[in-house]
């Protein structure tokens, strides 16, 4: 594989043929990055995977039909109409169990997800018997093949991942609403259970345009891992959508590329391969919520917290408990044969009034909650307003008895 | 802050209910999922001014009642009307705080985006929220206390600050009788003194309030009428002639009398002696 060979994939200039089947499967990317962040925020990510198991049964059983009517087995439609019916089933079946039964919603998930694919397996192994010497093709489903696919079959993908993600777009307020706080939107009068179907009904359309390129074990992949990745990057839903939509776009894009280049290369692994390296990349470095801020976070509050004491102590005479801690004040020029410099008592001071003014604060308006503020630590003077900070500066040193 | 009510009280010829219908008319409501009916053969009229407390003891129905009457739960029996009308045609005039624990507060919204779904329901199918809609729900922030915390997570709030933008929420639908599920439950001394304030004036603006409340000690201080829930019906009435040793020992059992709770012995003092 000559590298030129592999950029001319990646920009679409490999052929027209490979260049639809790579957009195809990024426009899957971005509809599913959407739709499964709100399958996400609706705590249905494990639905959607048995779901997607639910299908082979379905597949199957259609290409057998099929055979017996004398059609073309390996039809793509006629596959597709077979995996929709049992992966609707099998949510149908798993909503009855919760339903019905007062097994757990987790439960009936294991167990449609897991009789479902059996039953595929076992319809599978029957398949392969048969001297139709047509089946080939059916392995494909299950773990994805972009090789494959032509290009009517990947515009056709493109225009109804298109269409799922219009229908996402319209919905925003109503899926929004419907993940936040059931309860409330249906006394509010809006017919949840129909949102929710809708809902469904799109991840389902997802599942089964998915189902060519990246096969029906690992679709569940590209509905929550992008969207999950996306929650460590904001606060804001509207982003998360935006951020889910770009990691699945890349994912369908760089997996169905490599995937193009080696035949064998089963598209469903790399473009979850990709979507993965993603995740780990936001989880460990996403400035919002990811380790690697939230660690340095929390290590500089020590650090201010643990130098404000060692202040405050010298200043009345105490030497730093740590000699870590008198190092850094000596590399900070705040302490010079151990007592402070002129520089450390001013910092000394100014650091006790400020504790001073946060502890007046705390106790006199308790349930006053200033902005994103680090308690005691960030200068009193700029997180609340003039007017309260004098307030404050004027009450007595002792509190009444 | 009260451009909110002066927007409904202006009310057009025929746009409210003309004739004295009751705000929340309840007729033999039976709710049952096992062999013990969770309620049972409830009948109640709200009155049509003051506030409204549902009180009574843990696994009583209270939250279940609210529910019912929204239409959230599937009832076996019987009959609600908002107004002298059924449910259906009434969504839009009612308003609702559901229990704070009932969502998942780390869920990627504002305290503006949560306030400004009490406008959905008059914004409608496939409209984004216009600038009019999200600035009424900044008003109702305000009138909580929360403006200054309009863009702020919800799950950086306090308790009590999610309870006061629930509340906000509520406020945001504009309705006329609100069903909230224990507004008090686990706030503080500010939220609490916010949110009956909020209360006050919505009873004064002519809505109907109907609050699940756990705290017998307030009771008598906050609201005008009890509605004492056992899986039936114990009492309702004005606090003053139905909140009493008798009435309290049939709703909570032999488990806790007026003497257990400072407030009601109070009350109860204050009552016999009048």
């Amino acid at each position: 594989m000559i590298p030129d060979e592999i950029l001319a994939t990646l920009t679409l200039r490999a052929g027209f043929n490979s260049a639809v089947v790579v957009a195809g499967t990024a426009c899957l990317g971005v509809a599913a990055g959407v739709i499964g962040s709100f399958m996400l925020l609706r705590k249905r990510a494990m639905v959607s995977d048995a779901l997607s198991h639910a299908t082979l049964p379905g597949i199957a059983l259609a290409f057998l039909i099929a055979t017996a009517l004398g059609m073309e087995g390996r039809s793509l439609p006629v596959l597709l109409a077979g995996a929709l019916f049992s992966g609707v089933l099998g949510v149908l079946a798993i909503q009855a169990i919760s339903r019905f039964t007062r097994l757990p919603e987790d439960a009936a998930i294991g167990a449609v997800l897991s009789v479902f694919f059996g039953v595929g397996v076992v319809l599978l192994s029957h398949i392969q018997t048969l001297a139709t010497g047509n089946q080939a093709g059916l392995k494909t489903f299950i773990l994805g093949q972009t090789a494959a696919m032509n290009r009517n079959e990947a515009m056709a993908i493109a225009g109804l991942a298109l269409a799922a993600l219009a229908a996402c777009v319209l919905l925003f307020k109503e899926f929004r609403l419907l993940c936040f706080d059931p309860g409330f939107a249906a006394g509010q009068g809006w017919p949840t259970v129909r949102i929710d179907l809708t809902l469904m009904g799109l991840t389902t359309l997802v599942t089964v345009i998915g189902l060519q390129t990246v096969g029906l074990i690992l679709i569940i992949a590209l509905l929550i891992v992008p969207p999950a990745a996306a929650r460590f990057w904001t606060e804001k839903l509207w982003a998360m959508l935006v951020i889910a939509a770009v990691l699945g776009g890349i994912s369908g894009w760089l997996g169905a590329s490599l995937s193009a280049l080696v035949p064998r290369l089963p598209a469903g692994a790399v473009i979850v391969l990709v979507a993965g390296s993603l995740f780990l990349f936001s989880f460990l470095f996403a400035p919002a919520r990811g380790v690697v801020a939230t660690a340095w976070r929390q290590a500089r509050l020590r650090l201010a917290y643990a130098e404000q004491a060692a202040l405050t102590g010298l200043l009345h005479g105490r030497p730093p408990a740590s000699g870590g801690m008198d190092t850094w004040l000596r590399v900070r020029g705040m302490v010079r044969d151990s007592a402070l410099t002129a520089r450390g008592r001013d910092a000394a001071r100014s650091s006790e009034r400020n504790r001073r003014l946060w502890e007046r604060f705390l106790i006199h308006y308790p349930t006053l909650v200033p902005g994103r503020a680090n308690w005691g630590i960030d200068p009193i003077d700029r997180v609340l307003p003039r007017d309260l900070v004098l307030e404050l500066e004027s009450l007595p040193e002792q509190l009444s008895p | 802050m009260d451009m909110l009510f002066s927007l409904r009280s202006g009310q057009k010829p025929g746009d409210g209910p003309a004739a004295p219908a009751s705000p929340l008319e309840v007729r033999d409501l039976t709710v049952a999922y096992n062999r013990k009916p969770v309620l049972w053969s409830v009948d109640y009229t709200a009155p049509s001014q003051g506030l409204i407390a549902i009180v009574g003891p843990n696994g009583a129905g209270k939250s279940t009642f609210v529910k019912a009457c929204l239409g959230l739960v599937p009832s076996v029996s019987g009959s609600v009307k908002v107004y002298g009308s059924p449910l259906g045609k009434r969504r839009s005039l009612i308003g609702y705080v559901p229990q704070r624990e009932s969502v998942d507060w780390d869920f990627p919204a504002s305290a503006l985006d949560v306030a400004a779904m009490g406008r959905y329901g008059m914004i409608g199918w496939c409209r984004p929220v216009g600038r009019a809609h999200r600035e009424a729900a900044r008003a109702c922030l305000d009138r909580v206390g929360m403006a200054d915390f309009a863009d702020r997570q919800i799950g950086q709030l306090s308790g009590g600050q999610q309870q006061r933008v629930f509340l906000a929420r509520a406020l945001a639908q504009e309705a006329r009788i609100y069903f909230m599920d224990e507004p008090f439950a686990g706030v503080d001394a500010a939220t609490e003194r916010a949110v009956i304030q909020v209360l006050r004036d919505l009873d004064s603006a002519g809505r109907t309030v109907i609050c699940v409340h756990h705290d017998l000690q307030t009771v008598a201080d906050y609201f005008d009428h009890v509605l004492l829930l056992n899986t039936r019906v114990v009492a309702a009435g004005p606090v003053g002639s139905t909140l009493n040793a008798e009435t309290l020992h049939r709703t909570y059992g032999g488990r806790l009398g007026p003497a257990d709770v400072p407030g009601v012995r109070k009350h109860v003092a204050e009552a016999g002696a009048a």
